[in-house]
This record gives structure tokens, sequence and C-alpha cells, in this order.
């Protein structure tokens, strides 16, 4: 196997995900997060979403669920990053934190090994500016939920070495999955464009043009979308949905992606979406879950 | 309530539509995948069982009609003696 060691930096929503599907896939992981606390509750997130993936997967069913987890190593020592062979960084959506993680990440792995950043709209280019590698630095866009996703959208930063996208797609490969490549420019294609719908779906329940049930309900029976843009935006999670469109706002700098109030108002108030119970829609499993 | 009433309750306030008991909710696109996990937890807490790693089978969660079989086959005791559950 191609990186039989990778590092995945951040234990959040997305970056659990990943630790898991590169356990899975048969990786050895060393997941790095700065708080233990934020550790303990990717261990049993993970185990939770292997529940799920069995849903849908019987080779996940089948498999020990122990055994893919004692592949998962959590720790908040970078210094087991020194013999990794690849790394994918999922710390959080803000240019400042992943610029010194990159920095970080330069100066500990050997020079000649893949540092990937799993951003939804941060400059590939920027962080590779962070490092003194950036021909081995590029951006892997995962979705989630990750295990189910075939496709990753892939990078190119300006420096990025066509060798690093060939050993990317054949890691991608390994995982079931497949980048489509593009270039850098910020928020890529995906949250370029979703963003700014998600953005103005709010601004319609802002201005009560219509509820988030009725918002979503036209996206999916009228236009056929697996999911309406509310339903994704607490998929996502507010707070990353929010610091996103700074993020983009920051780098275009034309008022486009400036953030609708009532998105800054609900992650103010802890309403972050799908993961803390509430965010457009409950998800607290008891009450009117308001699913279409 | 019976069981496939209480199943049938929630899935209605769920999905907001009428559901006939042998729809496939996922097929017909009531719901999508994320809502699998919920309906999991849902029959846990409702009917304090625990699905198993071989219960796992979305074949058990995709309609009134499987969800009520899962729950029943989970909280029935088992059959007499001779028929020790394996």
């Amino acid at each position: 196997m191609e990186f039989p060691n990778v590092g995945v930096i951040g234990a959040g929503t997305i970056g659990t995900e990943v630790a898991q599907c590169l356990a899975q896939a048969g990786h050895r992981v060393v997941l790095v997060d700065v708080e233990t606390g934020i550790l303990d509750r990717a261990r049993s997130a993970i185990g939770e979403n292997l529940r799920y993936a069995s849903l849908f997967d019987a080779g996940v069913r089948e498999a020990s669920h122990a055994g893919i987890l004692s592949r998962i190593d959590c720790t908040t020592d970078y210094g087991l990053l020194a013999d990794i062979d690849l790394v994918v960084d999922n710390s959080t959506e803000s240019r400042p934190i992943k610029e010194e993680v990159f920095t970080r990440l330069d100066r500990i792995c050997p020079p000649d090994r893949i540092l990937a950043a799993n951003t939804s709209a941060i400059s590939i280019t920027r962080l590779a500016g962070a490092t003194r590698r950036p021909d081995r630095v590029i951006g892997v866009h995962f979705m989630n939920p990750v295990f189910r996703k075939p496709v990753v959208e892939v990078v190119k930063g300006w420096h990025t070495s066509d060798a690093t996208v060939e050993a990317v797609q054949g890691f991608l490969g390994g995982l079931g999955k497949r980048g489509v490549v593009t270039n850098d420019m910020p928020g890529f294609v995906s949250n370029r464009v979703l963003m700014l719908a998600i953005n103005e779906a709010i601004s319609v329940v802002h201005d009560r043009v219509a509820t988030p049930a009725d918002v979503d309900e036209i996206f999916v029976k009228c236009l056929a979308h697996e999911m309406g843009p509310l339903a994704t935006a607490d998929l996502i999670g507010l707070d990353t949905v929010l610091r996103t469109l700074d993020v983009l706002n920051e780098s275009y700098g034309d008022g486009r992606f400036r953030a609708c109030p009532l998105l800054r108002q609900m992650v103010d108030a802890g309403l972050r979406g799908r993961k803390s119970g509430k965010g457009f829609f409950d998800y607290s499993g008891q009450q009117g879950l308001r699913w279409t | 309530m019976d069981v496939k009433a209480r199943v049938r309750s929630y899935l209605r306030q769920a999905v907001m539509e009428e559901v006939g008991d042998g729809d496939d909710l996922f097929e017909l696109g009531l719901v999508n995948s994320l809502f699998a996990l919920q309906l999991v937890q849902f029959v846990e807490n409702e009917f304090s069982i625990k699905a198993e790693r071989e219960d796992l089978d979305i074949v058990n969660f995709s309609s009134i009609d499987a969800l009520t079989a899962f729950v029943l086959r989970k909280t029935q005791p088992p059959p007499g003696p001779g028929h020790a559950a394996d």
C-alpha cells in the first residue's frame, strides 16, 4: 500500500470522518488535535459513524470495528508526524490557523512528503507559501459524509507539481475515490457557488419570504436536489459555513459573500446545525424533524 | 400504542407526509441516507433495544413494516425451551 501511515490534523466533524475512512481502507492514522477532549469525542464519533457506514456497506458491517479503531492513534503531539507518509490537514477553516499548521508540518515532516489541505475556501497557494515545499502542497476537499462520497475536489495551487497531483489521485483511488482537479481560487468550484446559494437561502428566511422547510422543499421537490440548501448548511455546520463565507468575503472583497446577519446570530446562539442538534432543522431525534 | 403505530407516528412527524406501511423510505426519496442513523437511534431509544452490528442493515430500517418486524424481533422473548437464542 502506498502511504501506509497518514497524519490527519484536526478531529472536528470532517477530520474525524477522514480518519475513519483511511482506517477502513487499512491505513494507519495519527489523528492530531490540540485538546484531548476533542480526540475522545472523535473516537466515540468514529464508533457511531462505523455503525452508520454498516447500514449501507456489508464490508463495514462485517469488518472488526475495534480493528478499524485500533489503526487510529489519537494524540496532541505533532512530533508523532515525524515519519508519516502524507498529511491531510482538517484544522479550523481560518487562514491564520491553517498557515500556522502548515508551517509547523513543514518543520516536522520529511521534505519529500505531501501536505494536503482539506479546506472549504482557503487558497492553497497561500498555504503553500507557509512552507518550503510549495510543489508538494495540494488541496483535497473531502465532503461529508466522507465514506459515501466518491468524488473529492482536488485543488492545484500555483506551484503544485503534476507528480503531487498524480500521487494524490493514487491515494484517493485507494480509498475508492477519485479527484476532480480544479485550479486554485478561493472557494474553488464547490463553495464559491454553494456558499452564495446557502447565504441567499438564509437571507430568504431572514426576510420572512419563506420558512426553512419551504425553502428546502422547493429545492428538493422542484429542482430534484438531494438536499435543500439549509439542510446542507446544517450538515456542513453553520459555524463552518460562516467561517467559509468570511474567508470568501475577505478573499474577493466585493460584498457578494457578506454573511447574512441571521447566520451570525444563530452561530452566536450555539445553533451550529446537525452537530449541535439544532440549526435550521432539529436533529434531537425526539421532536418534529423536518426532513424532506 | 402498539409498535407499528409508534413507528408510523414518528415517521409521519419526521417525513411530514403519509407513508404507506410497505413504502421504501429511501427508494422513494422520502428521506435521504443521512436520516438512516436517526432511525436507528429512534428505535433504540423508543423501544429500549440495541441494534447490534449484524442488525445494522438498511433493509431493517427501510419501511414501517421492516422497522416493526425488527423491533418485534428484538423485544420478543426468545422462543421456549429447545429453541435457545443463537
